[in-house]
């Protein structure tokens, strides 16, 4: 057993409102700089929708992520050793611009300086890359709220599988239904961005999991953006260096929350620490996709297990993390209570983000003015749900449906309960076989209910200690660079000639 | 100008001045400026003709020069292999054609910096200096190919001994004075690239990514990580 820890995410869907504030505040801290300006590290998805960049999950076009092979070993489906080198000059699964947008700002001066005439004067679109007036075709989120959706809802890669019927439903009036994809980089327990480096320019830290790219090394081979499935490396045209999220590393090491977390107005963001055994990851990356969540479920390691806390500090796991991933939120919503699911775990790169499916809106019937909820057959309703069970599968359960339910009629059981609880009108009876039936017990429903609806800050965000002030001092002596102008950059990042 | 003098600089004089500023600078460059060494991509800005330009440009350039450094490194087995007609005709033609390649990769490269708007705002100055010694060098080689052949033999038996010689620090100017004035520019021009080298874009030849053919998938790196620690892990 190698136990090692892993800063991982839970995102609950039923609570996100798609207001992008998370996308602001990563866009504020991180990506507001020249080469930056189309890369957005934390975006916000409709669902259905394709996304950014435009149909990401389509790997027939970007082959990104992981595949296995005839004999059962995994290769990157873009370029792997073999391919490197007819792949370096032209990397034939590259995304270029086009399939992200055009980054804009407007010709505000012409509000100013533009010459007296008969019209007022308008603020035109200009490139951010070259300044020339632009013609906007699509933006980041284009699609959002199922905007243009006979063209961006309709292309949803999940919606394989689904019957004609169901598709027509989830675009017919009074009938539709959409929910939003907050997305991050996912920092991967198999990251395919890592392993198709050819510098070697990207890494995994061994510490906390965070998945990041060495500015000094890399060389702009672009492997990454290809082999990422997700599509969160992102390439800087500027500089021409691969750029990505980096959890907000600086604020972690200093017991804050990454800045989208952080912003989060609908609270919908946890953050917490995962023990996992890094030695049977390919292992379980190489299962078949039907036991993929299981399968990155048993490497996630029970961090009160003595077994497990003897391995840990054998390892070098501080007693700090390990206390942290005791009180994680995200273990209880992934391991204990089993309702966050990873997306599309079927690109087989183990993400360390987990979402909670969301519920769609309950159906109910309305007799004279007065709305009824049905109360019998209360499993009715997951099947019958708005959003196809085979769309949320297809997203986050490997396309197999089994996982989804349980976790939506858990939620479902934790809804009913807490109804019986504060509102009485429900058969308690009725309540307790649910409960039974979505293997969840009171005092569980009560808890999912807590966590859910309310959390406070120090429980959505257990940051363990990160020891930085310690691995630094191993390193460097700081009296040694007293006056200088501190580590790292001497200078700072400039292009290239 | 005195031709003695005149070909004391070009011959003696330039080619060290040009290596001593290449091994210099790149090694200065890499240690203070790591962060400038990229292949500064533009595929992500046009995916559409960059295949056409950058594919036979590089696969060009890469086996002319890997073709003239064995040159250097071992004349007399070329020598041995030029001694039949047929391999002399292979090898001539094989090398005019990946320099025909060069060039064709060369003009798809500056045609496309030139003709797209995006791509223009990531060229510098220094780039299009760079593309127009380089059209002079490919341009000229191709016409050293033509006018002189047999350049695979002669190279072997004059300029291996001439290069040989700067190396040794013991400079042998003989056979390059005597040279076809084409020859001579194309020479001069080669230092002058040399030179050039490492203020370009071009420095990310040397940081080609050799390791990736032998290490592991997975990069973990672990901050002030114990060695016990280390050692268990291993």
């Amino acid at each position: 057993m190698n136990v090692r820890s892993q800063v991982s995410m839970v995102f609950h869907l039923d609570k996100c409102i798609g207001c992008h504030t998370c996308s602001i505040a990563c866009k504020n801290v991180w990506t507001d700089r020249k080469g930056t300006e189309y890369m957005w590290w934390n975006n916000v998805e409709t669902k259905p929708g394709t996304g950014y960049p435009t149909k990401w999950e389509d790997q027939e076009k970007y082959k990104g992520g992981w595949r296995t092979n005839g004999n059962g070993q995994l290769e990157i489906r873009s370029t792997g050793r073999a391919r490197v080198v007819p792949n370096i000059f032209h990397n034939p699964h590259m995304p270029s611009l086009d399939d992200y947008y055009e980054p804009w700002t407007y010709d505000y001066q012409n509000l100013f300086n533009a010459p007296e005439g008969s019209d007022q004067p308008t603020a035109m679109p200009i490139s951010r890359i070259t300044g020339e007036e632009l013609d906007i075709q699509s933006g980041p989120n284009w699609d959002d709220d199922l905007g243009g959706s006979p063209i961006y809802a309709a292309n949803d890669p999940n919606l394989a599988g689904l019957t004609e019927q169901q598709r027509q439903q989830l675009g017919s009036v009074e009938r539709l239904v959409f929910f939003y994809l907050p997305r991050i980089c996912n920092h991967c327990l198999n990251p395919c961005c890592v392993a198709s480096c050819p510098s070697g320019a990207l890494y995994k830290r061994g510490e906390d999991g965070i998945v990041l790219i060495d500015q000094q090394r890399c060389r702009a081979w672009r492997s990454c953006v290809a082999a990422c499935p997700y599509k969160k490396t992102y390439f800087n045209w500027f500089t021409g260096k691969s750029e990505k999220c980096i959890l907000c590393f600086p604020r972690l090491e200093t017991g804050q929350a990454p800045a989208c977390f952080h912003s989060c107005v609908g609270r919908i963001r946890y953050l917490g620490v995962l023990l996992y055994d890094a030695d049977r990851l390919e292992e379980v990356a190489r299962l078949p996709d039907d036991r993929l969540v299981e399968g990155q479920r048993s490497l996630i390691l029970d961090p009160f297990d003595p077994a497990v806390i003897a391995a840990a500090e054998k390892n070098g796991v501080p007693e700090s993390v390990i206390d942290a991933a005791q009180r994680s939120p995200v273990y209880q919503f992934v391991m204990k209570w089993k309702i966050a699911l990873p997306p599309h775990i079927e690109y087989r790169t183990l993400p360390m983000l987990f979402y909670v499916p969301p519920m769609s809106p309950v159906l109910a019937n309305r007799e004279n003015d007065t709305i009824h909820h049905a109360t019998d057959n209360l499993f009715h309703e997951i099947d019958n749900a708005r959003v196809p069970m085979k769309f949320l599968a297809n997203l986050l359960g490997g396309g197999h449906e089994g996982v989804v339910r349980y976790a939506l009629a858990k939620q479902m059981a934790v809804r009913w309960h807490r109804r019986a609880e504060t509102v009485g009108d429900v058969d308690r009876e009725a309540v307790e076989r649910l409960l039974r039936a979505a293997d969840c017990t009171a005092d569980e429903a009560d808890a999912i209910f807590k966590l859910t609806a309310l959390c406070t800050f120090e429980d959505r965000f257990v940051i363990p200690p990160m020891c930085r002030e310690q691995a630094i001092e191993m390193m460097k002596d700081p009296h040694e660079h007293r006056q200088e102008a501190g580590f790292g950059f001497v200078g700072g990042p400039r292009r290239g000639l | 100008m005195d031709k003695n003098f005149l070909d004391q600089f070009l011959f003696v004089a330039l080619p060290y001045v040009c290596l001593f500023t290449f091994f210099l600078m790149t090694v200065y460059r890499y240690r203070m400026q790591s962060f400038s060494y990229s292949s500064l991509s533009s595929q992500f800005l046009e995916n559409k003709h960059h295949f056409w330009a950058v594919v036979p440009f590089h696969y060009g350039i890469l086996v002319i020069t890997a073709g003239h450094l064995i040159a250097f490194l071992i004349p007399r087995q070329i020598l041995l292999w030029n001694s039949h007609p047929l391999r002399l005709y292979v090898l001539e033609i094989a090398a005019l054609a990946f320099g025909l390649l060069t060039l064709i990769g060369l003009v798809g490269v500056i045609v496309r910096r030139f003709s797209n708007s995006k791509i223009r705002c990531v060229t510098t100055p220094t780039d299009w200096l760079l593309f127009g010694m380089l059209m002079l060098q490919t341009a000229g080689g191709i016409a050293v190919a033509l006018f002189h052949p047999w350049g695979s033999s002669w190279f072997a038996t004059n300029l291996a001994p001439y290069l040989w010689s700067i190396f040794k620090l013991n400079p042998d100017i003989m056979f390059v004075a005597a040279m076809p004035a084409l020859v001579r520019f194309h020479i001069v021009f080669a230092f002058l690239t040399i030179g050039f080298f490492p203020f370009t874009r071009l420095v990310h030849v040397l940081v080609i990514p050799n390791p990736y053919l032998w290490r592991k998938p997975q990069v973990v790196r672990w901050y002030g990580r114990r060695p016990s620690v280390e050692r268990n892990q291993r």
